[in-house]
């Protein structure tokens, strides 16, 4: 390996490294704040250190890496997303008596291997991505060993990812025998595949069988049972990791080697994808209807959410790939900014997750309130945020490649999932019930970290749905080698 | 700059309330209503100086104003000024004023929140009249519904949170389903052209299929008939006019409303000549039944404001008959009717608000010879219930008159039956205004006749329309170039026959 090889690796490396030394700093001497300065560091240091592994691009390194704009794009928002849920992470774990440090530890482990999967281009390293971040989120999800319903949340995650990566490897099994090749390469392969060879009924059955892997991930219908109880039982700060990190990682790797063209929209798999994204736009949206917990409506919104993305995936052509990202975005900032406040407002103990927490919240605390309802806002596409941007470019990468099927499901089930955005924002805005029921996070000040965190994340819904073009180019010219 | 800055001054403005309400409500109070007085007198200025050019100039805007905005997708933001968005921008000013005016007692909580949202749906109406770029225009189209949700959700009446939902899923769905039918115009447009714009004057030289325009045609309908509201999309408004508090009923009724029949002159007749004209039968059809089905409900109701948001259904279905009625003379009545029915029927809500504010119900029944106690109040309610009927001399008036002409050219029977809908007109006003105001005091109500503040916003109102009714010509050169470009695309061969 050369040295442009390693400086294309830095991301990675620093990352990796970073948890390492914070394993030994925990060992030599336990204080919390140190812990999340390190971590952030490490993070700050990964980012950087983008730029400055930049120009030795592209590049692949030994056959599990490639390292391009695209992988750089989506590194760069994996650890913007990590560095911003852990001044989070960090409010909310100092009123809670655990351990406090491994917690970033775990976290920096996750981050590492959504990165992995961004890079890799071989089923090894995806697999070994994948398992880094699954293993480091069992134990995350289990944090707060005092909740049993943590502890109930972490073990059924384990339960289902652990039987969905068995499922996911014999996929990769299956496809490897067919084709003889260990290339991500061959998803795309096996998608415009003919049934013309013998070993085609392996080849689909392959793909099929790493979708199932890769829709656990991402929480597509019939594979999303785990996010609802997944979401209300883990702490608030893993929550948002999950559906942010995580989620960016699969993702990342899903949308570059599923690319859908013309060719195979009407193959197999390009039905099943969209069969996979009108269950999930449709389904999520509905089940989040009769949930009186935020978390739960936030835990099928994201189903939805992903099912819009899935739209974008499915439109292909010359904007899909971008419209895809730029939502991925859009959602990443707005879902960290919704669970930030939520993280705020919660107290010792105790988290701001049933519906009556907020009630009146709008008259308490005025900006925090404004900052929820602006999430909410761009959760359901309403302009000026990043999220109608967002869902105005998948739906002009919808309508350039004339899926109207998609396109109407995706209108439709937008209106029903306004309908729980707006009723959070009612509550908000209704007067409380009585000064007697106002809990004790009301006196509470608002903490610096977070609030520092809240601020950059509002600025950035705005920025996005305002000034997207600062972006865009970037995207376009990440995604224009694919597919 | 002076276009954006009409929106800014509205934007700026409802922040500084906001923030004004914190140290005093009437403080606040007099920032949003200076700075919609600003924008009044802007507009003002601009129709002054435009007067004697509107006729002069073919197709061109007064003033515009042009800046690139997404590059990549080929948005500007295009926003222009002609006598069409003129005319129904100095209604918004008018009426944004009335609102600031009735709530200046009515609304004592949140005084500061309340302004801001109320001139943030101010500003996104005068965006939308301005915006030239579809994609600014959805925008804009759009901005309108959140702040206008907070003031029925925040301060309506009892059943305010469904009413606000249920208009707010109404408007979303149907503006979505524009949204997508924008994005496929465009989409076409640079599939047959090569250039990505989502600007209105180039894409009305797109070539469309047949079946193409129709289906496009028939999302921007959609939208535009919701807000209307045209017959079968109107469920949304009885309940959110009825909800809303008076401020958001005027602002709903007078200017909301208004921005459906303005999308549907400035966007569905020119960008869709074809199959606009091959559905206007039925459009108008839908607009004669909206004539009829209003009017009837609206003589059945017992709540004042819900009679006067069925009113409006009936009033708005003159609008759609006289659009499609495809000649010139009905689509200047239906311009007419859009300006005065606004502000009758916002005088009518002013009015509901005030008796509300002094007797605490909305039942016509519980009212009754409220001409004994407050005989300057019931003397206004008689007017305006008289404008709202059609009575000659007053605005409404001019505008049925021209819209019946003009469909009378164009479908006989359907003009007949709608002509009948002022028959049920003069029974649901004639109706409301004698067993409000005229005989016994059964309740024995002793209230305050009008204040002078009220008397200043329904005099002006009075006087607006009394104007429009005996000289409604102000009105209609100031539009007529503007509708003449409309009409032109659609039916050109009326145009010739005139």
């Amino acid at each position: 390996m050369s040295r442009s090889d390693f400086a294309a690796l830095l991301p990675l490396l620093i990352i990796s490294t970073t948890a390492v030394i914070l394993m030994i700093a925990i060992a030599i001497q336990r204080n919390h704040k140190t812990a999340a300065v390190i971590a952030l560091g490490g993070v700050g240091a990964g980012l950087g250190s983008l730029f400055f592994a930049a120009p030795v691009l592209p590049r692949q390194v030994t056959g599990l890496f490639i390292l391009d704009s695209y992988s750089f794009l989506y590194m760069a928002i994996l650890l913007c997303a990590a560095a911003l849920v852990l001044p989070f992470a960090y409010d909310y774990l100092k009123h809670r008596h655990e351990y406090r440090e491994e917690f970033y530890v775990l976290a920096l482990l996750a981050t590492t291997g959504a990165m992995v999967l961004a890079a890799s281009r071989n089923f090894a390293s995806f697999f070994l991505g994948l398992e880094l971040l699954s293993v480091a989120l069992y134990a995350l999800i289990a944090y707060v060993r005092s909740e049993s319903i943590s502890i109930e949340a972490g073990i059924k995650y384990l339960v289902l990812a652990a039987s969905s990566s068995s499922i996911l490897l014999f996929g990769l099994a299956l496809i490897y025998s067919a084709s003889g090749s260990m290339e991500l390469s061959q998803f795309t392969a096996a998608m415009t595949h003919t049934a013309s060879h013998g070993d085609s009924v392996f080849l689909v059955t392959g793909l099929m069988l790493v979708l199932v892997g890769i829709g656990f991930k991402l929480a597509f219908v019939p594979f999303h049972l785990w996010t609802p109880d997944v979401y209300e039982g883990a702490p608030l700060p893993v929550t948002a990791f999950i559906a942010t990190v995580s989620k960016g990682g699969v993702f990342a790797l899903f949308l570059r080697w599923f690319q859908v063209n013309s060719d195979n929209r009407a193959g197999a798999a390009g039905i099943v994808l969209s069969i996979l994204a009108v269950a999930s736009m449709l389904t999520g949206n509905l089940l989040a209807l009769r949930q009186n917990n935020v978390k739960r409506i936030l835990a099928y919104s994201s189903i939805a959410h992903m099912g819009y993305l899935l739209v974008a995936l499915l439109a292909g052509g010359a904007l899909g790939a971008s419209a895809a990202t730029y939502y991925l975005m859009a959602y990443v900032v707005t879902i960290l900014g919704a669970f930030g406040v939520m993280t705020v407002l919660s107290g010792p103990g105790w988290e701001a997750a049933s519906l009556d927490a907020y009630r009146g919240l709008f008259w308490r605390k005025p900006l925090v309130a404004a900052v929820f309802t602006t999430m909410l806002l761009s959760l359901a596409g309403i302009p000026l945020t990043a999220g109608f941007l967002g869902k105005f470019y998948v739906l002009t990468a919808g309508a350039a490649e004339s899926r109207w099927v998609l396109l109407f499901t995706l209108i439709v089930s937008t209106t029903i999932g306004l309908f729980y955005y707006l009723r959070i924002v009612v509550v908000m805005y209704a007067r409380p019930a009585d000064p007697g029921t106002m809990s004790e996070a009301n006196t509470l000040p608002l903490p610096l970290p977070a609030t520092i965190g809240l601020a950059a994340l509002t600025g950035l819904v705005f920025l996005l749905g305002v000034y997207p073009s600062l972006f865009w180019n970037a995207i376009v010219a990440a995604t224009r080698n694919l597919g | 700059m002076i276009l954006p800055s009409l929106v800014l001054i509205l934007i700026v403005g409802g922040i500084g309330s906001w923030i004004a309400a914190r140290r005093s409500e009437v403080f606040a109070r007099w920032i949003a209503l200076g700075s919609v007085l600003a924008d009044l007198s802007v507009c003002l200025g601009i129709w002054v100086g435009h007067l004697g050019r509107s006729q002069s100039t073919p197709k061109s805007w007064f003033v515009a104003f042009d800046l690139a905005w997404i590059p990549q997708f080929g948005i500007r933001i295009h926003l222009a000024i002609d006598g069409l968005s003129l005319a129904l921008l100095l209604l918004t000013y008018f009426l944004g004023i009335m609102a600031i005016l009735s709530s200046w007692t009515e609304i004592d909580e949140r005084v500061g929140f309340f302004h801001f949202n109320l001139l943030w749906v101010l500003a996104g109406i005068t965006g939308v009249f301005l915006a030239m770029d579809l994609f600014v225009f959805y925008l804009f189209w759009e901005l309108m519904l959140v702040p206008m949700y907070f003031l029925i959700g925040i301060w309506g009446h009892e059943r305010r949170i469904y009413a606000a939902t249920k208009f707010f899923l109404f408007t979303q769905l149907s503006g979505l389903l524009m949204l997508v039918a924008i994005i496929a115009l465009a989409v076409l447009h640079k599939q047959s052209t090569g250039i990505f714009t989502f600007d209105y004057e180039q894409l009305l030289e797109t070539a469309l299929t047949p079946r193409a325009a129709r289906l496009l045609m028939l999302g921007f309908l959609v939208a535009f008939a919701v807000k209307l509201p045209a017959f079968p999309f109107h469920t949304w408004l009885p309940d959110a006019h009825t909800e809303a508090p008076t401020a958001g009923s005027v602002v709903l009724a007078g200017l909301l409303l208004k921005t459906g029949a303005y999308g549907m002159i400035r966007f569905v007749l020119p960008l869709f000549p074809g199959p606009s004209h091959e559905l206007a039968p039925v459009l108008m059809t839908f607009g004669v039944i909206g004539i009829l089905y209003g009017a009837v409900l609206a003589v059945g109701q017992t709540d004042l404001k819900r009679l006067v948001a069925y009113t409006s259904v009936s009033h708005m279905g003159f609008v759609l008959l006289g659009v499609f009625a495809g000649n010139e003379t009905a689509l200047e009545g239906a311009v007419v009717q859009m300006v005065s029915h606004g502000i009758s029927t916002g005088a009518l809500f002013i009015l509901a608000g005030l008796l509300q504010e002094r007797m605490h119900t909305r039942e016509i029944s519980a009212m009754g010879g409220l001409w004994e106690t407050m005989p300057a109040l019931s003397g206004a309610g008689m007017v305006f219930a008289m404008a709202s009927l059609g009575l000659p001399g007053l605005g409404d008036f001019v505008g049925e008159f021209l819209v019946l002409l003009g469909a009378y050219r164009a479908n006989v029977p359907l003009t007949v039956v709608a002509t009948l809908g002022l028959l049920a007109a003069t029974l649901y006003g004639l109706r409301f205004a004698v067993n409000a105001f005229q005989g016994p005091n059964p309740h024995h109500w002793q209230l305050p006749d009008m204040r002078p503040r009220e008397w200043a916003m329904l005099g002006l109102m009075m006087a607006c329309l009394l104007w429009i009714g005996l000289y409604p010509q102000p009105v209609l050169n100031s539009v007529r170039q503007s509708l003449a470009v409309a009409q032109q695309s659609t039916f050109p061969q009326e145009v010739v026959r005139r």
